[in-house]
């Protein structure tokens, strides 16, 4: 337990708790916006997505876009579940990430034991059989869609949300973390290291899809309706832009390109013609400018604590 | 029982024979050379043996076990472990962590105390950052722990590859080229470098190399291939001197 409360531990979460309280002591007294709250929310929500898609598409280096997909099976499983059920919401929520992974295990496992380009293939077509499975079940809503109580606060987003990431990025600073990263930079010699690549590229996207589900879990219970048209491939490609934004194989690049999209997003939403015309314009010059992304592939760091920590420690012995 | 018995081992490709009813045995402690022109079946050998081409015929046991069939890493599971003729580093990782990526089969924790952080978690690191920290010594890269793996010169990089190998605690190291590109003076640390790690690993090694100095150097017995075939095999001296070999690879000059 003491490998916990390291300098570098205790100042995130007091930046977290921090964080957390400000925006929430805003929305007790009544001074935050409505719009303002749902775009925090959103943000979110956005950040488990991105931060999941992160882990197969950056870790591990597959190409997968079919996340709206694994979302959509959450959103809706978990309305099924607190609503047709009337099962509590964590069991909702946990339930929509589940039968996600379950989805996730199901397209993976004949998928990713191929090379090239076929993980893509099979996630962009399971991302439309899901859309268009919901569209035709007509116990939750058909197009019209479904219609659920909001129960989700900014507590719950806020905490599901670090939790999600705290569990992703203890995966990816983990051995198991470094095995997908060895797959990314060259799937030969990570194989004949010993790794078996088939299960590690299978666990990464179950694990992507089980967080997604989640996510999806969360924006069914928070936005009163879901519509099978929400999960398009184009909410695929959002998530993805919002990745590659930030930079593909760093966390904290997934989280800021999460914040930085939907905060365009939300800055546009009073012009919507011109929205989709800014957005790729901003792209593209970033591209030009930053092809690997806000953050590349580095880590935001307290690592300048971590060094005094060491440091400290150094003095001891 | 040979640590490595290989009997009439054949692939083709299509109408293309690339290796041919090889016969090689490889007793425990070996230091053995492979040689052969360029397109003569080496390095396909080495693809075979390890798992990345099936074989078309033939039967191969390594530790009085079948290995054909097997995957890449049930090869290196089972004490099998390889470089690459053109260098296969995981780039963008650090040095230390391209070595603990080779740790991970013999000491990985549970996923779930991965997520979790459970104390397990801590003490597998430690472990493998201590047994990681420890190799890099022995090939003098502990000083670059933290540098990214592309960064190194090229000979560090050859070095460290022969290092990850290791750390997958193999009884049979396939080298294919490590000398490849390298100047004389950087050779001869090498030749030293190889036959150090045979004793300090307790290590049987089969080597490819086209650098004669290094093959004739270390090696204690050679096997000289072309057109995926067997044409000599035996101590350095007698391989100099066939003249099939002098006809088939080592040209007039070297006579």
């Amino acid at each position: 337990m003491r490998n916990w409360f390291n300098r570098k531990n205790i100042v995130s979460l007091l930046g977290i708790v921090l964080l957390y309280a400000v925006v929430q002591g805003l929305i007790v007294f009544d001074i935050m916006p409505p719009f303002y709250k749902l775009t925090l929310i959103l943000i979110c929500i956005y950040i488990i997505l991105s931060t999941s898609l992160n882990l197969i598409n950056g870790i591990t280096g597959q190409f997968s876009i079919g996340h709206a997909g694994f979302m959509a099976v959450g959103a809706y499983v978990s309305a099924m579940v607190t609503v047709i059920m009337h099962g509590p919401l964590l069991l909702g929520l946990f339930a929509g990430a589940v039968v996600s992974a379950l989805a996730g295990l199901i397209v993976g496992l004949p998928t990713l034991r191929l090379k090239g380009d076929y993980l893509a293939i099979a996630t962009l077509g399971f991302g439309e059989i899901v859309r268009i499975v919901f569209l035709n079940m007509d116990f939750v809503g058909g197009a019209a869609g479904f219609t659920l109580p909001s129960k989700i606060t900014w507590t719950w987003a806020f905490l599901l949300m670090v939790v999600s990431v705290i569990l992703i990025k203890n995966f990816v600073g983990s051995t198991h973390g470094r095995a997908c990263i060895s797959i990314r930079e060259n799937e030969i010699a990570a194989e004949s290291m010993g790794i078996n690549t088939t299960k590690y590229k299978v666990m990464a996207f179950t694990i992507g899809a089980f967080f997604a589900g989640l996510a999806g879990g969360i924006y069914a219970n928070y936005m009163y309706i879901i519509q099978p048209g929400t999960f398009s491939f184009l909410k695929s490609f959002d998530i993805l832009v919002m990745v590659v934004l930030g930079g593909l194989g760093s966390i904290s690049g997934g989280i800021v390109g999460a914040i930085v999209y939907t905060l365009i997003s939300a800055l546009l939403a009073g012009i919507p013609e011109w929205r989709l015309v800014i957005t790729a314009v901003f792209l593209v010059v970033m591209m030009i400018f930053r092809p690997t992304g806000i953050m590349g592939t580095k880590e935001f760091g307290l690592s300048f604590l971590r060094k005094k920590d060491d440091k400290n420690a150094a003095s001891k012995n | 029982m040979p640590l490595l018995k290989i009997e009439n081992l054949s692939k083709s490709f299509g109408g293309l024979k690339a290796v041919s009813n090889l016969n090689i045995n490889i007793e425990k402690g070996e230091l053995i050379g492979l040689i052969g022109p360029n397109g003569a079946g080496k390095t396909t050998l080495f693809n075979i043996l390890t798992g990345v081409y099936e074989k078309t015929e033939g039967k191969m046991t390594f530790m009085d076990r079948d290995v054909s069939g097997l995957k890449p890493y049930q090869v290196t599971q089972r004490g099998m472990a390889r470089t690459f003729q053109n260098i296969r580093l995981f780039d963008d990782l650090s040095v230390i962590d391209n070595v603990k990526v080779a740790y991970h089969q013999r000491t990985a924790y549970s996923t779930f105390s991965a997520l979790l952080r459970l104390p397990s978690y801590f003490s597998g690191e430690e472990e493998m950052q201590r047994k990681a920290m420890d190799l890099l010594k022995i090939f003098n890269l502990d000083d670059k722990a933290e540098e990214t793996a592309k960064n190194l010169p090229y000979g560090e990089q050859r070095r460290l590859e022969i290092a990850r190998a290791l750390a997958t605690d193999p009884k049979l190291l396939l080298l294919d080229e490590p000398a490849a590109g390298m100047n004389p003076q950087e050779t001869h640390d090498l030749m030293n470098l190889i036959r150090w790690i045979r004793e300090k690993f307790n290590l049987t090694i089969l080597l490819i190399e086209h650098d004669m100095a290094l093959v004739m150097g270390v090696c204690e017995r050679i096997y000289v291939l072309d057109y995926g075939m067997i044409i000599a095999q035996g101590a350095p001296d007698e391989i100099k001197r066939n003249p099939k070999v002098i006809e088939a690879y080592l040209g007039e000059e070297v006579v």
